[in-house]
């Protein structure tokens, strides 16, 4: 029993990391209909740059993921600027191969500046809980509410403000919002950066727990795609039940089908559920 | 009866697209569905080319059913359609686009590919020949060797009939075969229309421009909100009080 | 139509099929028959992605992995069951092509994205079980020793030696991919070849004319996987040693960069970029990080600005150069 809630535990908090990672992707694949895979590079890009600002800037824990926060979003409209928006009326496989160009750069980028070896950031928050025969770190409840206020941040960024109204309306009808006045390449460049900066909260966040380095992110951006795949692509609820489901399952999965594979679960719940319903489990038909 | 629906009902949801349909076409006749706007025109079709499956009903060709076939397989039975935003093979050039449309009249696969057997090359001429055949038919002689994407929208509609027609089809739907295109173009459409009726297939048109509908239909079937309320020959039709409801509002009848 | 044997559609390749079948002879180096050599395998692999992708226009992303299965299956029959090189490699295409069966009746019913994603997880799954799996695969260790192509016997006593002899063995692999090549054009100019275009540009339109777009879809993924599984097997009995990294999706998008680099949907042009992106990789080997940016510059700059290729390049050139006459 005790097991059992520690991977609950657990779970959560690594599918609160998958949640804001798949928010990111998924609202871009809802504006561009890329299948960004890159994401869990720019997510290995927001860990290293907070662990840099905290280690060598000497920068306070929450700045420093404030700053990559916005170090990634310009990055994200910059990539949209030159990589994406060339690429708008091509065939879609342009730009997954674009997408899987810019892997190669910013992975052997980071390789070159920071190196191969696995950096780890100094103890932050690593206060000790026990309560009902499970133990937490301060920093994996920090993790989880942290996640949980963004996610809120977003949903009311995209309610309350004109950018997120634009970026609704593109969302559901592209061709609409053009007529109705919307700047759609503007607000392809805004997701961008929104959901770069979110993969940079996630990296940062979750890098005092894992190690930091350059092919951090190959995993997590595969799973990223599991999510939103079965939460149905472009769908914001979908990647964040989505998240903690994975996080759930893989938690659970990998304490008690203790096999060599519990790694590719994901990868495997992915491949039947397609089987079963090739649109996913949530999506439309088309 | 060349073909008939009976009692075809397509529930989305909750929501009825197409409720208890049944009509029928005569063979060399030309048959116009009409009604206005989300009255369920383009679902009868996505029912009978097996886009949906009906929720029920039957669907016959020749007192055949093909009722949950798939697009492919009513294909090959000998049903023929054209899509209501003008589709072709936008990268292919027009001749090339009618060859592969003759596709499903020849037998050739991946054995005869590489053994490039005798079949194969029969069939590649006789697909050819065809495609030859539909060009001068469909006036589209100048346009052979340009990517289908490039020539005019008024063209492109041609050669999405002429693709339908190359799978030489007992029953050709056309989905809107003017729409989009100006009035002066409306006059070719509906000339190549009738030439196709002369040359012996029987047409099912879906249109909401009435006049095109009471020019070259034979009879003419009625929808509104997925049931049917009236059909018959288009004089009859067009002073049908549930027709003239449906079309203008509640009211309008009445007052004549 | 220019149908004269003169004209460049016909002389080039000859060409440089002329130059590929003398250049072994001319040169005693060994690096550079090792090139050729390679230049071979990522050719045939190269040439098996883009039949699916380019011409029949389904992303997979698990090619990377059929090669895996490939030059796994004829690695551990050799070794383990001491099967020759030449039962073993036809049973390697084979069993890569009944993995594409298993693995394309699923996963072709998804589209876009959704196959991408799909397929490239697939080859996660493959590479981690090979890795794992270290009863029958040595796991991390790799398969060590897997012999070379055993010799064939040829009238009056003499035989074709493989062990050692490079010059040989890029006369096998070189007959290989022409037959590759072959089987692709036979396809590609056929009426099935029609169907994969027809499939890539409209799947609605094509099936409305009576084209089964599954069926033609999975014809072309079986065929691909197929020659992924050939490469693969040709690649194990070459370089005599296998690690679970040889099916990995890095490998996969090699093998894509190779095929956009050179012009996907060209007969050549996955041929090109197989023999020229080694070279530059083999070349800046010390530099692995750097050519990797630059690969991965190379493919946007690529997709962006001539998204056909060398081949779409040349194209354009020749047009050009026909016009100005």
């Amino acid at each position: 029993m005790d097991l059992f809630l520690q991977q609950v535990i657990n779970g959560i908090m690594v599918g609160s990391v998958y949640s804001l990672v798949a928010l990111g992707l998924t609202i871009i694949y809802g504006i561009l209909g890329v299948p960004n895979f890159a994401h869990g590079s720019l997510y290995m890009l927001g860990a290293y740059f907070s662990f840099l600002l905290v280690t060598a800037g000497g920068v306070n824990y929450w700045l420093a993921i404030l700053i990559s926060m916005a170090a990634l979003t310009v990055i994200g409209m910059v990539i949209e600027r030159i990589v994406f928006r060339p690429l708008v009326n091509a065939p879609h496989l342009n730009s997954f191969i674009a997408a899987i160009g810019l892997i190669y750069v910013i992975d052997n980028v980071a390789l070159i500046v920071w190196g191969p070896d696995f950096k780890r950031f100094p103890p932050l928050y690593d206060q000790l809980y026990h309560f009902l025969g499970v133990t937490i770190t301060l920093h994996r409840i920090i993790i989880v509410i942290t996640a949980v206020v963004l996610i809120v941040l977003l949903e009311l960024f995209i309610k309350k403000t004109t950018i997120g109204s634009a970026i609704e309306a593109t969302a559901q009808d592209r061709v609409g919002a053009r007529l109705s006045g919307i700047n759609v390449t503007r607000v392809d460049m805004w997701t961008l950066g929104l959901g770069t900066s979110l993969a940079a909260a996630a990296g940062a966040l979750i890098g005092p727990i894992l190690l930091v380095y350059p092919a951090m992110g190959g995993a997590v951006t595969l799973k990223a795609f599991v999510i939103i795949i079965l939460g149905g692509m472009g769908s914001i609820p979908g990647a964040i039940l989505g998240g903690f489901l994975l996080g759930l399952i893989e938690s659970i999965g990998g304490a008690y089908l203790t096999t060599n594979y519990h790694e590719v679960l994901a990868f495997g719940l992915l491949v039947t559920v397609l089987a079963i319903k090739p649109t996913g489990l949530f999506g439309k038909a088309h | 009866m060349l073909f008939q629906t009976m009692g075809l009902t397509k529930r989305f949801g909750g929501l009825t697209a197409v409720s208890d349909l049944s009509f029928g076409i005569e063979e060399g006749q030309i048959v116009s569905v009409i009604g206005p706007n989300g009255a369920g025109k383009s679902t009868v079709f996505n029912l009978v080319t097996g886009v949906h499956r009906p929720t029920a009903g039957r669907i016959e060709l020749m007192g055949r059913p093909i009722t949950g076939l798939k697009p492919y397989q009513v294909a090959r039975q000998g049903v023929a359609r054209t899509f209501q935003s003008t589709t072709v093979f936008g990268q292919d050039t027009v001749f090339e686009n009618l060859v592969i449309g003759h596709r499903l009249r020849t037998g050739s696969g991946l054995f005869s590919a590489l053994l490039v057997s005798g079949r194969e090359r029969g069939d590649r001429k006789k697909s050819m020949a065809k495609a030859e055949e539909l060009l001068s038919f469909l006036d589209l002689e100048h346009y052979r060797d340009e990517a289908a994407g490039n020539i005019p929208q008024e063209a492109q509609k041609r050669l999405s009939i002429g693709i339908a027609l190359a799978t030489e089809p007992k029953l050709l739907l056309l989905d809107e075969p003017t729409g989009g295109v100006n009035l002066e173009e409306d006059d070719s459409l509906i000339r190549i229309i009738q030439k196709i009726k002369a040359s012996g297939v029987t047409i099912c048109l879906i249109e909401h421009k009435m006049k095109m509908v009471m020019g070259i239909s034979d009879r003419v079937v009625v929808l509104s909100y997925g049931s049917k309320i009236a059909e018959g020959d288009p004089q009859s039709v067009s002073r049908d009080k549930n027709v003239i409801e449906a079309y203008l509002g509640p009211g309008y009848a009445a007052k004549d | 139509m220019n149908t004269s044997p003169l004209r460049p559609g016909f002389l080039i390749p000859a060409a440089i099929l002329l130059l590929a079948v003398v250049a072994p002879l001319l040169s005693e180096n060994r690096y550079l028959h090792h090139l050729m050599i390679m230049a071979c395998v990522w050719g045939i692999a190269a040439t098996a992605l883009n039949l699916v992708m380019g011409y029949a226009g389904q992303v997979n992303l698990a090619h990377g992995a059929f090669f895996g299965i490939g030059a796994y299956t004829s690695g551990l029959l050799m070794l383990k069951l001491g099967i020759g090189f030449w039962i073993a490699l036809p049973l390697a295409c084979l069993t890569a092509a009944l993995f594409g069966l298993l693995i394309g009746m699923p996963s072709l019913r998804t589209k876009g994205a959704y196959f991408a994603i799909g397929t490239l997880c697939f080859n996660v799954i493959v590479t981690v079980i090979i890795d794992r799996w270290e009863n029958l695969t040595e796991g991390q260790r790799g398969l060590l020793g897997i012999p070379p192509p055993s010799a064939i016997p040829l009238p009056f006593g003499l035989t074709v030696r493989f062990d050692n002899n490079m010059v040989a063995t890029y006369y096998l692999f070189l007959i290989m991919l022409l037959l590759t090549l072959f089987v692709t054009r036979r396809i590609v100019v056929s009426l099935m070849g029609k169907d994969f275009r027809a499939v890539k540009g409209n799947e609605e339109l094509a099936a409305s004319i009576g084209i089964n777009p599954f069926r033609t879809k999975l014809i072309a993924f079986v065929t691909s996987t197929f020659f992924a599984g050939l490469a693969g097997g040709l690649y194990a009995s070459y370089i005599g040693f296998l690690s679970p990294d040889i099916s990995d999706f890095h490998v996969t998008f090699e093998v894509l960069i190779q095929v956009m680099f050179g012009g996907i949907g060209t007969l050549a042009g996955p041929i090109i970029g197989a023999t020229i992106l080694p070279v530059i990789s083999e070349t800046l080997h010390a530099l692995a990080a750097y050519r990797m940016v630059a690969y991965g510059v190379m493919l946007i700059v690529v997709i962006i600005f001539l998204p056909t290729g060398i081949m779409g390049g040349l194209k354009i050139v020749w047009t050009k150069c026909i016009t100005r006459k």
